[in-house]
């Protein structure tokens, strides 16, 4: 390294001088307030007050907060938006009729309050009257009939349309079959929306913190078209406005002073930046330049455990990590015991501890702990050892058809990543080891595997996962209906399919709640997919950042973000504890 | 000269139109189409995104559409931001990726032609073999491991320079252009060292130094020139490659550039993006070629583009 260095020296002056002509003296968005190996300084006890807001003097003089993101959004527009990273901005600039608060319990956001009919039917929402655009224009109940037709109407092209099916007559509109007007949605006056489903949707007060249900200003998508939602055109009416889009370089967003609780907002600018790479961002946060990171580099636990502790935060999130069988093509196509002896053969706490390692729950069932009102069906296996576990798997592997001399061959697919590549070989060793299955690992670009997945033609057993788009296990159960587009195992069974029907048509939640539960065993009874685990959330949080906390949806909103003062404000963190963290690492 | 350079603009058409063409065909046999995504999506809201970007038309209607595109100067909506079209995306991302690299180059020639001559003039002596091993390393670290290095002593370690992001000024700009400029650094001094040493061997060295011209004159006036050659040659595409972005470089500084979306484009199947930074990179390369041939017949008084043309 030496030599190179040297040549360095050489350059540095060089590139100075002539950096120093360029031409444009943009200030510089990040403001690095370098702390050196990420030594955070500890922030003051936040002392709050009646309302449980922070005090004003226990709060940082500056409230603007870098975030990193994971990628440059797709869009800025609510309803043809998708993915993580457009959707955390999309609730930091837009509102919902509901909003959640910190914890994710979901409470009133641009609605004040609404009825719901007796039936489970008919919604009516009482717009606050205070409601407003970004430009200060009153948001009405029109605004949010027009919205949701927008997006129903096929023209739209809506990626996460369906999210509004519960509504009465979408399918129908979303086939082209009947106009938009014909969305069961009305304006009673300026202050009152009406909507009626098509059934009974307990999870439906869930979907109205989706961006996909947040309402749009007309006249800014009249006049602009497509671009209006660059900054300075783009007209919101959430906590935030956007100030400013760089593309792959940040996204700034300015506090609305028109947000219906603009006073309570104490984060006057946040930055979001795209980062394509998560050593990159993990680099930025160490180097203070962010307060709040997307994600954490997956090999790096061991370091952030023992150096980083007060910044790293891991939670339970609502996505399973599983893998599914393909149930149109052999090997696995009329063969429940093999599906069975493969799930059983895994070890999912050797997964979680030794190859995930950042605290993922070991699974044997589908659906995610931490429904306000399912529990997960967990099957009896779950409960015997390991060993328990193997020896039913040779059983099964036996009773397959299979043995040590005639042993299975299997294709295991999966998405190129280091993370999947690392858990894939993993089960095939366990494969390997208590089955003697042989097991050709196949890696393959995203798309391609997505292609392939879809098909059906080719793959075996292939890595699947998802994350619920709404707090509710049916997000999950309806992948596997036999027309599901998403239903890659090609999963066709007639009795689940009329449970998922009985599912959206009952009233009772009780029983509701038994046929989820149902359906969830048969699922796991037919062995469609093998869950591993539960996914975690994990990033790194500057601890002078309040305000938020966990929750299963991962959605953390800005407004109620808070940024405290420094333990010894105006001091330079202390060079002792400089040296001693660079001479450790 | 000037009917030599309008013949060469001119015989860049038909490679242009190759490419383009080829390149067309090419994205579309990879796998999956841009709209395709884990949340299944309606047929009917499928096919109305295919209709709305023209991706339900026959092939070769899409690839005349798209000619006649281009050759209004529009590169087409992007199928993955759906925000921008492609003139936007390279229009915000060329300057970045065109200054980074304009400074790179620069400091690899201020450094790596000064520091190869130097070394030619001392061949096989310790000093020579020292600058060249160290051009050796330069050539051998690739810029994902050089770069990671750079951030931890200079960003975290030290603290004196950001750890990335962008912005027109000098301090955000060093580690990229330092990460960049280092492997060229080394293959300039090196190519100078090797035709340098070439050229001091030649008889019109010797005729220049048997007249008694003094060494200095010698060496910048009649030995220089001609070592630069082999020089500029390599600039040529090198300096299509260096301004259009560099993947790595921009992805470990998080650098809004263009040259992610050779890669972002391509896994996104944003075909649109791919065709963009292709013909402009294509561009590039014709354009420097060409000005590699002027700078040629410049530097070497045997070349003289219209005198062989008699």
């Amino acid at each position: 390294m030496k030599p190179a260095s040297s040549v360095l020296a050489l350059a540095l002056p060089v590139i100075l001088l002539v950096g120093c002509g360029s031409q444009d003296d943009q200030s510089n968005p990040a403001s690095p307030s370098a702390s050196p190996l990420g030594l955070l300084a500890p922030p003051v006890e936040v002392a709050l007050d009646e309302d449980g807001r922070p005090v004003a003097e226990s709060l940082a003089e500056s409230q603007i907060l870098h975030r990193g993101n994971a990628e440059e959004p797709q869009t800025l527009d609510p309803h043809l938006a998708e993915g993580v990273p457009s959707s955390i901005l999309l609730r930091d600039l837009f509102e919902g009729l509901a909003t959640s608060q910190p914890d994710g319990r979901i409470v009133p956001g641009a609605a004040a309050h609404w009825d719901i009919s007796r039936d489970g039917l008919v919604y009516t929402f009482y717009l606050r009257p205070d409601s407003r655009w970004s430009n200060g224009e009153p948001l009405t109940a029109a605004d949010f009939v027009w919205s949701w037709q927008r997006v129903v109407d096929p023209q739209t092209g809506a990626s996460y349309g369906r999210m509004l099916a519960p509504v009465k007559n979408a399918e129908a509109i979303f086939a082209g079959e009947l106009g938009v007007e014909m969305l069961g949605v009305e304006a009673l006056s300026d202050s009152s929306f009406q909507v009626t489903l098509e059934s009974p949707t307990p999870y439906f007060l869930g979907l109205l913190t989706h961006p996909t249900t947040f309402p749009v200003y007309r006249p800014a998508i009249e006049q602009f078209g497509a671009s209006h939602v660059r900054p300075g055109q783009l007209v919101s009416n959430g906590a935030y406005v956007l100030a400013d889009w760089q593309v792959r370089s940040h996204i700034e967003l300015a506090r609305n002073p028109h947000y219906r609780a603009a006073d309570q907002v104490i984060i006057e600018r946040v930055f979001y930046y795209p980062f394509e790479d998560e050593n990159t961002e993990f680099n930025r946060f160490r180097a203070g330049d962010l307060q709040w990171t997307y994600r954490v580099p997956s090999n790096q636990f061991g370091w952030l455990k023992n150096n980083m502790a007060e910044s790293l935060m891991v939670a339970p999130w609502f996505g399973t990590y599983f893998f599914s069988f393909n149930l149109q093509r052999p090997p696995f196509q009329d063969n429940l015991a093999l599906r069975q002896a493969l799930n059983l053969a895994v070890n999912r706490d050797i997964l979680t501890n030794s190859v995930t390692r950042f605290g993922e729950i070991p699974t044997y069932n589908l659906i995610p702990p931490g429904l306000p009102d399912y529990n997960p069906f967990v099957p009896e296996y779950a409960e015997w050892t390991q060993a328990e576990r193997e020896a039913e798997a040779r059983r099964l592997y036996a009773q397959a058809g299979y043995s040590e001399d005639n042993p299975l061959t299997v294709e295991l697919r999966y998405n190129s990543s280091e993370n999947h590549r690392r858990i894939a070989i993993a089960m095939s060793a366990m494969w390997k080891q208590v089955l003697g299955v042989r097991t050709r690992l196949i890696n393959e670009e995203f798309r391609v595997f997505l292609q392939n997945r879809t098909q059906g033609r080719v793959t075996e057993v292939f890595r699947a996962g998802w994350i619920g788009d709404y707090q509710d296990a049916f997000t999950f159960l309806e992948l596997f209906h036999s027309e599901h587009g998403r239903n890659d195992a090609g999963y066709a069974n007639p009795s689940y399919d009329r449970l998922l029907e009985q599912i959206s048509a009952e009233r009772i939640p009780a029983l509701r709640r038994n046929l989820l539960r149902e359906a969830e065993r048969m699922l796991l009874a037919d062995q469609v997919v093998l869950p591993t685990y539960i996914y975690v959330s994990k990033r790194l949080v500057d601890p002078r950042l309040q305000g938020w906390a966990e929750n299963v949806m991962d959605q953390h909103l800005t407004r109620h973000m808070y940024l405290l003062k420094s333990r010894t404000p105006g001091e330079p963190e202390s060079p002792e504890a400089d040296s001693a963290e660079r001479g450790g690492s | 000269m000037i009917g030599y350079s309008l013949k060469r603009l001119a015989s860049a058409i038909p490679t242009l139109f190759l490419l383009i063409t080829v390149a067309f065909f090419l994205i579309r046999i990879a796998p999956g189409g841009p709209f395709d995504t884990e949340r299944a999506l309606p047929p009917e809201i499928e096919a109305n995104l295919a209709a709305k970007y023209h991706l339900d038309e026959p092939l070769v209607v899409q690839y005349a559409r798209y000619l006649w595109q281009i050759a209004r100067f529009d590169l087409g909506p992007s199928f993955h931001y759906l925000d921008w079209s492609i003139n936007d995306l390279i229009s915000q991302g060329a300057p970045v990726s065109f200054t980074l690299g304009l400074l790179a180059l620069i400091v690899a020639l201020l450094i790596g032609v000064p520091v190869g001559a130097w070394a030619a003039l001392r061949q096989n002596r310790p000093s020579d073999y020292a600058v060249m091993s160290t051009a050796m390393i330069g050539i051998s670290v690739p810029n994902f491991v050089m770069a990671p290095l750079l951030i931890l002593l200079f960003a975290i370690t030290l603290g004196w320079l950001p750890a990335g992001g962008w912005a027109f000024e000098p301090s955000r700009m060093v580690l990229p252009v330092v990460t960049l400029a280092l492997p060229m650094i080394a293959y300039i001094a090196r190519i100078t060292r090797g035709s340098m040493i070439e050229v001091l061997h030649s008889s019109f060295i010797r005729t220049a130094r048997a007249k008694g011209m003094p060494e200095r004159e010698v060496l910048l006036h009649h030995a220089l020139k001609p070592a630069l050659l082999p020089v500029i040659s390599y600039l040529g595409p090198a300096a299509a490659a260096i301004l259009t972005g560099s993947v790595v470089v921009e992805r470990i500084f998080t650098i809004p550039g263009i040259g992610s979306y050779f890669v972002q484009g391509a896994l996104n199947r944003d075909y649109t993006l791919v065709m963009g930074v292709v013909i402009l990179y294509g561009v590039l390369i014709i354009l420097f070629n060409f000005m590699v041939d002027l700078l040629y017949a410049w530097l070497d008084p045997r070349i003289r583009y219209d005198e062989g043309e008699t």
